[in-house]
């Protein structure tokens, strides 16, 4: 069967089933105990397992077989989930992610076996358990249940236990279902739970589903269905499900007619009783046939089942929101804005003449016709978003590996992941935050004893916020360490010879942390795998700046430090000033500037040989535009109108020969050959159809 | 000379820098605009006259006459900007006159080193070969080294 059609499904769905093993791993790590997390995991690499084999790619089965297996002992209580065995299973996590990578890429799995880890898995079952003896009395049904594409496999054992009975507790029903299987006991019905695999290859799985149903439904009643009988009409649902029947008939009777429905690969059927007092690891054991992610909500609620409520808290917390979704290729969506923003200047263009008419019919139909474009651009743009938690998300791991390589105990703390960025910012910004995270770790928080010793609590903490902040979005990045010591800073600028004796003396506390963003500044003394390379923070602020941003940073000696980020909510379309320089039209981003003075050429003053004007008791420099840019025709002046611009803390004034007026403008790269002019954020088209260039404050400042 | 599967025929447009001849192969070239205007583009390399407005794509404009150091442009009715693609980027190349498009077969093309001299303003590097058509030498350009160049050139302004 060609699979290439299901690739991208494969890989879409096992990057998700992969983030979600991350998180249960890490939940898992705090909580080893945890059965409905140990569960998640269990199903998630029983999941990854089918797929792969679906897929052929039997790497990566042999693999989540292994995990399972080791997984399984877990479960079973065999085997302790100490840090050690995590290690191990994020080490498989990353093994699978590069698998997932390479299929990505080539659409192979490639050839890497991962032979170790497989014998690490090996080795922790047979160290804590010495070979087969495992097969406990559950165990005898194992192969007859493996789902048929994992039966390639067969050489180890797999792990699923089933019993021939379920205890109605772990059926999770509501309090109606139980009364209603109670109800067919004391008409001596027979209930079952029936556990249908669907062949793999099944394309019209509801439909089939619809068939099994009225099998089933000519023996008896359905009372449950897991997932519900909604979600397997939607085709939410993998390719197995699980109903609860009550019937007259025997288990043989339902196995064959169930078993002869084309595309059923097999049929487990279990009696329901009730009984009480079913030693807890055994009967959670049974629940990862359940699909803990998609038990009813109601059910949880339900306090009389008591033995089982928090388990069903914790899993109804790892629900996946659901909603209705489409896959778009982000090149569509870009030729999308693309025309949005062609409409956006025809629009400008239409607003232009708009002036010189008087027809009334005419000022609203362009008055109409801006208020849909506007929301047109809102809705593209909203398309564009995604929340930071797809960076967010895998930074708990990295702060967990981090905390273990440096023998710090970090609690990372996350708020605001909802937060929404444009998907091009969202591919740009990982890099930036990975470093100053491990800047945090490493250079930020002190040792175990360096805290104690200075009355802080042994756990350093790791701060990683997101907000929005009118059109932008504020990523911080915070420890409670040691701070920055601006003395050291100071010391080895001027052992570079950044800074002069003199010049530091001058330079306020702020000044010299900005020092930091220099090209190779580190300022550890103990250079680590982890940081201190001396490639520093000025990539960090290259990069963030190319996102039309910036970043500042806070901090207080033996407090703490505090990275800022600020980034623009959208790259394409900003508001702008139009300023004219000779004959040449520029634009400056809005939200740059402070504001706008008429100044007389007679009030300018000179300070070291800058001219600069004193607004408000401020002294602002200011900086001749037409010179830095070259403007070939220059105007005499007695007024100059000076643009006030503001980037951190620092203000900067800007010599311009006149005021052109606010407009919308619609963000162009000037492509590759003209990317290194840096001044040059990009260009624009105006409503007539000239270019205009489009300032870059930051590097001009 | 060779066997006859070699006789590939080639297109090539033909255009003129003063009074010589040059030829770009038609598959770089994506379309040939009469003088739009041009937006100057600071801090850019000697060469680029700036970017201009293409239906809503911004792309970059370069004098080749500059690029291969003669005296720069003066735009007449003939004058015509080129728009050539390499690697999905794009830049237009303003040339005084385009003439024709022609066909050569491979054989006909003959390698730039035996013929230097005859071009000694352009770096060899931007030549492909040179094509020989009746009487007249028509230059036949390496657009991707040429373009190439630029991004050398860029760097350098930094």
């Amino acid at each position: 069967m060609d699979m290439s059609q299901y690739l991208e499904i494969f890989i879409e769905e096992s990057k998700e089933h992969l983030q979600s093993l991350n998180e249960s791993l890490l939940q898992l790590e705090n909580e080893p105990g945890n059965m409905p997390i140990l569960n998640e995991v269990f199903r998630v690499a029983h999941t990854l397992k089918g797929m792969s084999g679906t897929m052929g790619y039997t790497r990566m089965q042999n693999l989540t077989h292994n995990m399972e297996n080791v997984l399984s002992e877990i479960r079973n209580g065999h085997i302790v989930a100490d840090s050690n065995l995590l290690d191990v299973l994020f080490k498989c996590l990353d093994a699978l992610e590069s698998y997932v990578d390479e299929i990505t890429n080539t659409g192979k799995e490639g050839n890497e076996e991962y032979s170790d880890i497989i014998n690490n898995l090996t080795n922790i079952l047979s160290g804590k358990f010495n070979g087969p003896e495992k097969s406990e009395t559950k165990d005898i049904k194992e192969s007859e249940i493996e789902t048929p594409a994992t039966d390639t496999i067969g050489s180890v054992t797999s792990t699923d236990d089933f019993g021939e009975t379920i205890d109605i507790k772990d059926a999770l029903l509501t309090d109606f279902e139980t009364n209603a299987v109670k109800e067919a006991f004391a008409r001596n019905y027979n209930v079952y739970q029936v556990h249908i695999f669907l062949n793999h290859g099944c394309v019209l799985k509801s439909a089939r589903a619809f068939i099994v149903f009225r099998a089933l439904e000519s023996h008896g009643d359905i009372i449950k269905s897991t997932p519900k009988v909604e979600d397997i009409e939607d085709e939410k649902f993998e390719f197995d499900f699980t109903v609860i029947v009550i019937s007259k008939d025997s288990k043989e009777v339902f196995e064959k007619d169930l078993l002869s429905i084309a595309e059923v690969d097999q049929v487990i059927i279990k009696n329901v009783t009730i009984s009480d007092g079913i030693a807890l690891s055994e009967t959670q054991e049974q629940k990862a046939i359940q699909k803990p992610v998609e038990i009813e909500e109601q059910i949880s609620q339900d306090r009389n089942l008591d033995n089982g409520s928090d388990d069903r808290d914790a899993s109804s917390k790892t629900k996946r929101k659901a909603g209705k979704t489409v896959r778009v290729d982000i090149d569509r969506l870009d030729t999308l804005m693309n025309l949005v923003s062609e409409l956006i200047i025809i629009k400008t263009r239409l607003e232009g003449i708009e002036r010189d008419k008087t027809n009334q019919n005419y000022n609203e139909a362009v008055e109409y016709l801006e208020r849909i474009t506007t929301s047109l651009h809102d809705a593209v743009m909203k398309v564009r978003m995604v929340p930071v938690e797809r960076v967010f998300n895998r930074f708990p791991r990295m702060i967990r590996d981090l905390s273990r390589k440096l023998d710090k105990e970090i609690e990372l703390i996350m708020s605001g992941e909802d937060t929404e960025l444009d998907r091009t910012v969202i591919d740009e910004i990982g890099d930036p935050l990975i470093h100053l995270l491990r800047n945090a770790a490493d250079h930020g928080l002190e040792t175990k004893e360096e805290r104690i010793n200075s009355g802080k609590p042994e756990v350093g903490h790791v701060y990683l916020r997101a907000y929005q902040d009118g059109n932008n979005v504020v990523i911080e990045v915070e420890d409670d360490g040691k701070g920055i010591n601006v003395n050291k800073i100071k010391q080895k600028a001027i052992e570079r010879g950044a800074i002069t004796h003199d010049g530091a003396a001058n330079m306020s506390d702020q000044d010299i942390i900005e020092l930091l963003f220099k090209p190779s500044f580190s300022t550890s003394e103990n250079i680590s795998d982890i940081s201190g390379r001396g490639v520093g923070l000025d990539v960090v602020k290259t990069k963030i700046e190319a996102l039309g941003g910036d970043i500042e940073v806070k901090s207080e000696l033996g407090k703490g430090s505090k990275f800022i980020i600020r980034l623009p909510l959208t790259l394409a379309i900003i508001q702008a000033l139009m300023v004219r320089l000779g004959e040449e039209k520029y634009a400056i981003p809005l939200n740059t500037i402070q504001n706008i003075e008429d100044v007389n050429v007679s009030d300018i003053q000179y300070v070291q040989k800058q001219e600069v004007i004193l607004l408000r008791n401020q002294l602002i420099p200011i900086i001749y535009l037409e010179d830095i840019l070259d403007v070939p025709k220059k105007e005499q002046r007695d007024m100059i109108t000076v643009v006030i611009v503001k980037k951190g803390e620092k203000q900067v004034g800007f010599v311009v020969d006149g005021l052109i007026g606010q407009q919308e403008i619609v963000i162009k790269s000037l492509g590759k050959y003209l990317s290194g002019i840096k001044m040059i954020a990009g260009a624009t088209i105006l409503g007539d159809g000239e270019v205009a260039l489009i300032l870059d404050i930051n590097t001009l400042v | 000379m060779e066997n006859v599967s070699n006789q590939e025929i080639k297109q090539f447009i033909v255009f003129k820098l003063g009074s010589e001849e040059y030829g770009i192969d038609i598959l770089h070239v994506q379309n040939i605009e009469r003088v739009l205007s041009i937006t100057r583009v600071p801090k850019a390399p000697f060469f680029i006259k700036g970017v201009i407005n293409l239906r809503g794509e911004i792309i970059p404009v370069m004098s080749l006459r500059l690029k291969f150091n003669l005296e720069a442009d003066e735009f007449t009715d003939d004058t015509r900007i080129i728009i050539v693609r390499i690697d999905d980027s794009q830049i237009g190349m303003i040339v005084d006159e385009v003439k024709e498009v022609l066909q050569l077969s491979t054989d006909s093309i003959e390698n730039v080193q035996g013929v230097s001299g005859i071009t000694s303003d352009i770096h060899l590097n931007f030549i492909q070969g040179v094509g020989k058509v009746n009487n007249n030498i028509v230059t036949l350009l390496n657009i991707k080294n040429l373009i190439d160049s630029i991004s050398a050139d860029t760097v350098e302004v930094l």
